[in-house]
């Protein structure tokens, strides 16, 4: 059986999976009954300032049937009294003394965050997680992601942390700024030992049509809010990715971000994360997807070799490179697999609508036809077809070749004007746009062009 | 395996043993016997199986449609929450857009043209989507559509059949004036006196067709068949043109003796009456259906239904030779009717009342059936449903001067206008097609709407 125990800059934790400071962590009582069902830490809903919240606090993006793809809140920090938070966790550290209980902070002074730490530390925290990402209402009054927004002032109050923390202290970055290295970077000058990313985005979730309001709507009203669930995963990767990447960072991450089942969560420990936090799937299904996450990890840690978790940490870092240094002798083409496709012609319109006039329907035949000479080996025919496997995209060129952009700017041999010989799209045939006009018509008006223009005759019976 | 076979065996058992179903003797009961096939919707349901249609590129269904609904638009109207848009793209194209999602074979349809059974997976159940739509705005009675700007013309249309109530809405679209003549005491035609009860409901039909009168406002006037040369003589003089929906008539007559006995009945008079007196109409203990066709199918299904003991259908060649849709006959046998084969009815037996049919066995060879001499039986049974077809109305379509009918009685007219060979009448559905689908009826109805639009525009 492979190990999935983590010590994560110092704090120990049986697996790699823990919950976000978020709902599911506002009460002793939902922690225990995490680490109960599975859970292996649990960063403490963030404690703070005193705050109120307004009702009706969250919004949802369903995508189809689906519910909740993505999920955004208003809600503040951790309204409860702190006395009883830190109760609480001595209670639950007591409990569970190997699970990593963090507590997650945010004040205003040095002074306050001088007590806070110490008072946490008492209780029996194993680390600290400092909020410098709330994108809303603490923002306003100079905390959360005004803090992660401004290098300076973040690693000046990393630095009063550090002046009386004993246990790991760990610093959650906001996504909202342009290059997340540079909060990344100020965290570790002011001796940060970790990063956790991303907290939510700024968002508006929705608009209702009818009262004229963003969502959730407060008596009337709306303020935008912080994104979160599936629908923000590939910016969490992709910024959990810099940071890893960064010469100057250097630091373990937690990745956040979109994590709902053992794939999200090898998907970012792939990209240098080494421990993952959840919430939405948490808030949407309830401490029982651990069951899930745990033993989908076990056997793909099984079906590679992998004994730790630090088999894998970061091991996709090394595919992941600027655009100038992907090969351009590599070439695929897509291959419509006959016997699997269902004639729903969705690559077809796809690709000529949507891309390159690349394949063709033949007569009698609901079987679209990929035009090779014109496919560019865009992908987008394989990603909309509804069936599995059916259309692949295939290597064409025979792997002994391999040239960069960056070596083409090197050696001199990268087109420098539109009409050069050597750019990329000068040979590539496009239709005329005249024949555009009427194409079709008939496909893409059906039901009225069929009634109304007299083309077709009365339908005949079977 | 063994665990299947062994259910088999004794679902069969039971099945031999008791009937069915319990004769209803309320309406509620009826009701139960009779549970709709198709039941409505709710949004939930609507939300997740509009969520499952691609939007299909040209789509497959849209072409099996014979009205062309296009049933991508609407399922992704229903999807994005515009079922009163979804409602309208149905209209456009069907006026009996409620009814056809109920009653149309969309397994030989649209359902069966869905690229999902290349994959075996489940079609979309468009039929059913195409109800919720079409009954949440009737329902509402948000109208969609009225009249044209009068242009001074009027149409008389025989018949408030499919046909006849889908070319009297477009001709109003067009600006006509409309007059509606039928024969019974409602519309819809056999929408609501032939179709089987669990496919619609009365007031869902009757419903729809509230709604498009109250849209289109033509006049109908019940009751009121038309049977004379001297009523049709006052028509042509005070209509512009007449359109005849008149559908097909009465059960065909066997021509064996013994066909006047008592309990021996036409399926189409038999369902008539079954949708206008539910539990109070009477079924044998023992019924024997004959023919192969879809009627025989429902004739069957209802006497199941309706509480007999043994049902047979009884049919002149092999199985696979029926002309019914392999679902319909699925439907028959999941109620309990037993198919007897290869049988030709000779006589109806019995003594005043129906008592037995003498059956002879055919075989068939090279396609021709012939009897096999000497095997004469007799099947008892209390009940005769004879489902040997409908009839033409032949007789009154004579009475139309220089119209001309084909070789099997059914009207002539041009395939793109429905105009007959009188110029000044037009056709469509059963009695234009030979016997078709509601569908079938509902669409051409409307083309030759504009036929007629066409001729009287010249
Ligand atoms: C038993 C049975 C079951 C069926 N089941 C289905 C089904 O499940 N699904 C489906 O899609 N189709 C079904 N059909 C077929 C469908 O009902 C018809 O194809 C459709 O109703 C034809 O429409 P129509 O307007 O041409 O004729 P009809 O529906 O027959 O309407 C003709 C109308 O004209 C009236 N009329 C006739 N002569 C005159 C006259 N001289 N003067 C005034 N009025 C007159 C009649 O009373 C009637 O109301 C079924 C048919 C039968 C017989
Ligand atoms: C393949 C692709 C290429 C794009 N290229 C451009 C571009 O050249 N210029 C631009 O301003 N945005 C570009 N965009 C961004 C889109 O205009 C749009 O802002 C983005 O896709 C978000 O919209 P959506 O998620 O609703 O599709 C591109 C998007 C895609 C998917
Ligand atoms: S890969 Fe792109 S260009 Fe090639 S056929 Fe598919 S959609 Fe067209
Ligand atoms: S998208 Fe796939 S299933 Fe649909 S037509 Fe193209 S290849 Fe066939
Ligand atoms: S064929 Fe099926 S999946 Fe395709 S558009 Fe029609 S209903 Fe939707």
């Amino acid at each position: 059986m492979p190990d999935l125990s983590i010590n994560f800059a110092g704090i120990k934790s049986p697996n790699p999976f823990w919950l976000a400071s978020a709902p599911p962590t506002n009460s002793g009582y939902q922690i225990m009954k995490a680490f109960d069902a599975g859970w292996g830490g649990a960063v403490w809903k963030t404690l703070g300032v005193p705050v109120v919240n307004v009702s009706s606090r969250y919004g949802g993006v369903n995508y189809r049937d689906k519910r909740l793809v993505g999920f955004n809140n208003i809600e503040l920090i951790s309204d409860r009294p702190l006395a009883d938070n830190l109760r609480e966790i001595e209670e639950v550290k007591k409990r569970f003394p190997n699970h990593a209980v963090i507590a997650s902070l945010m004040v205003q002074s040095r002074q306050e965050w001088h007590d806070i730490v110490r008072q946490s530390q008492d209780a029996g925290a194993d680390g600290f997680e400092l909020n410098f990402g709330c994108p809303h209402g603490m923002c306003e009054r100079g905390m959360g992601s005004a803090v992660g927004q401004e290098p300076k002032i973040l690693q000046m109050i990393v630095e009063w942390v550090m002046e009386v923390a004993t246990k790991p202290v760990i610093v959650k970055l906001t996504p909202n700024i342009s290059d997340i290295t540079e909060p990344a970077m100020a965290a570790r000058r002011g001796g940060a030992d970790a990063i956790s990313l991303i907290n939510t985005i700024q968002s508006i979730v929705g608009v209702d049509l009818d009262q004229f309001a963003p969502y959730p709507i407060v008596d009337g009203k709306g303020t935008n809010g912080g994104y979160c669930g599936p629908a923000v995963k590939p910016i969490a990767l992709n910024m959990v990715k810099n940071c890893a990447q960064h010469p100057d960072v250097r630091l373990p991450i937690s990745g956040i971000g979109g994590i709902e089942n053992w794939r999200d969560a090898v998907e970012h420990i792939l990209l240098g994360a080494s421990s993952v936090q959840v919430c939405t799937a948490a808030m949407h299904f309830g401490f029982g997807i651990i069951r899930e996450m745990t033993t989908g990890l076990e056997q793909y840690m099984v079906e590679k070799g992998f004994n730790t978790i630090y088999d894998f940490v970061g091991k996709a870092l090394p595919n992941v490179l600027p655009w100038e240094q992907l090969n351009m002798k590599y070439k695929v083409t897509a291959n419509i697999h006959e016997e699997k496709c269902i004639g729903c012609q969705l690559c077809y319109t796809a690709c000529e609508d949507g891309a390159h006039q690349a394949i063709k329907l033949n007569a009698d035949t609901r079987v679209p036809e990929i035009i090779q000479e014109n496919c560019v080996g865009c992908n987008l025919c394989s990603l909309v077809c509804p069936v599995e496997d059916c259309i692949t995209m295939d290597r064409t060129d025979d792997g002994t070749q391999h040239l960069t952009w960056k070596e083409r700017v090197e050696a001199g041999t990268a087109p420098t004007e539109f009409n050069d010989e050597r750019a990329g799209g000068r040979h590539h045939w496009v239709p005329e746009p005249a024949a555009a006009l009427g194409k079709e018509r008939h496909k893409t008006l059906p039901g009225k062009a069929r009634i109304y223009s007299g083309e077709t005759e009365l339908p005949t019976v079977v | 395996m063994l665990r299947c076979a062994l259910h088999d065996v004794l679902l069969e058992f039971i099945s031999d043993q008791m009937p069915e179903f319990h004769t209803p003797t309320t309406e509620q009961e009826f009701q139960l016997n009779f549970a709709q096939l198709k039941p409505h919707m709710n949004r939930t349901e609507a939300l997740y199986e509009s969520s499952r249609c691609l939007f299909c590129f040209d789509a497959p269904c849209i072409k099996a449609c014979p009205s062309g609904i296009d049933i991508p638009q609407f399922i992704r109207q229903i999807n994005s929450g515009n079922d009163t848009g979804a409602a309208r793209t149905i209209y456009e194209a069907n006026y009996f857009g409620n009814a056809c999602g109920k009653v149309c074979p969309t397994e030989v349809l649209c359902e069966g043209a869905c690229v999902y059974n290349l994959q075996e997976v489940k079609p979309i159940e468009i039929g059913r989507l195409q109800s919720y739509a079409t009954t949440k705005v009737i329902e509402s009675g948000k109208k969609l559509f009225g009249p044209g700007a009068a242009n001074g013309k009027s149409v008389a249309v025989i018949g408030a059949g499919p046909a006849g109530i889908s070319a009297a809405c477009e001709l109003r679209a067009l600006g006509y004036s409309v007059d509606v003549f039928e024969a019974k005491a409602q519309p819809s035609g056999l929408t609501v006196y032939g179709v089987a009860p669990y496919k619609i409901t009365n007031e869902e039909t009757l419903a729809e067709m509230d709604y498009l009168q109250a849209q289109f406002g033509y006049n109908t006037q019940f009751n009121s068949p038309i049977n004379s040369r001297e009523e049709l003589v006052e028509l042509e003089n005070k209509y512009d043109a007449i359109f005849l929906g008149i559908g097909l008539g009465k059960t065909n007559e066997l021509g064996l003796p013994g066909e006047d006995k008592i309990n021996c009945t036409g399926a189409v008079e038999f369902i008539a009456e079954l949708r206008q007196h539910h539990h109070q109409v009477n079924v044998g203990r023992k019924v024997i259906v004959l023919g192969g066709g879809n009627t025989a199918m429902d004739a069957a299904s209802e006497s199941s239904r309706l509480g007999a003991e043994q049902v047979i259908l009884a049919y002149r060649r092999a199985k696979e030779e029926m002309g019914a849709y392999e679902f319909e006959y699925d439907l028959a046998k999941g109620v309990g009717v037993k198919g007897l084969f290869n049988v030709a009815p000779v006589e109806i037996v019995g003594n005043g009342y129906v008592a037995g049919v003498k059956f002879i066995r055919t075989e068939t060879k090279d396609g021709k059936v012939s009897e096999v001499p000497g095997s004469e039986f007799v099947e008892p049974c209390d009940m005769v449903i004879k489902a040997t077809g409908q009839a033409k109305q032949t007789e009154f379509l004579q009475l139309i001067p220089g119209l001309k009918l084909d070789g099997k009685g059914r009207i002539v007219a041009d395939a793109h206008t429905g105009q007959t060979s009188n110029p000044k009448y037009f056709a469509s559905g059963d009695a234009w097609n030979g016997g078709a689908e509601v569908v079938n009826a509902a669409a051409e109805a409307k083309l030759t709407a504009r036929g007629i639009h066409a001729y009287l525009s010249k």
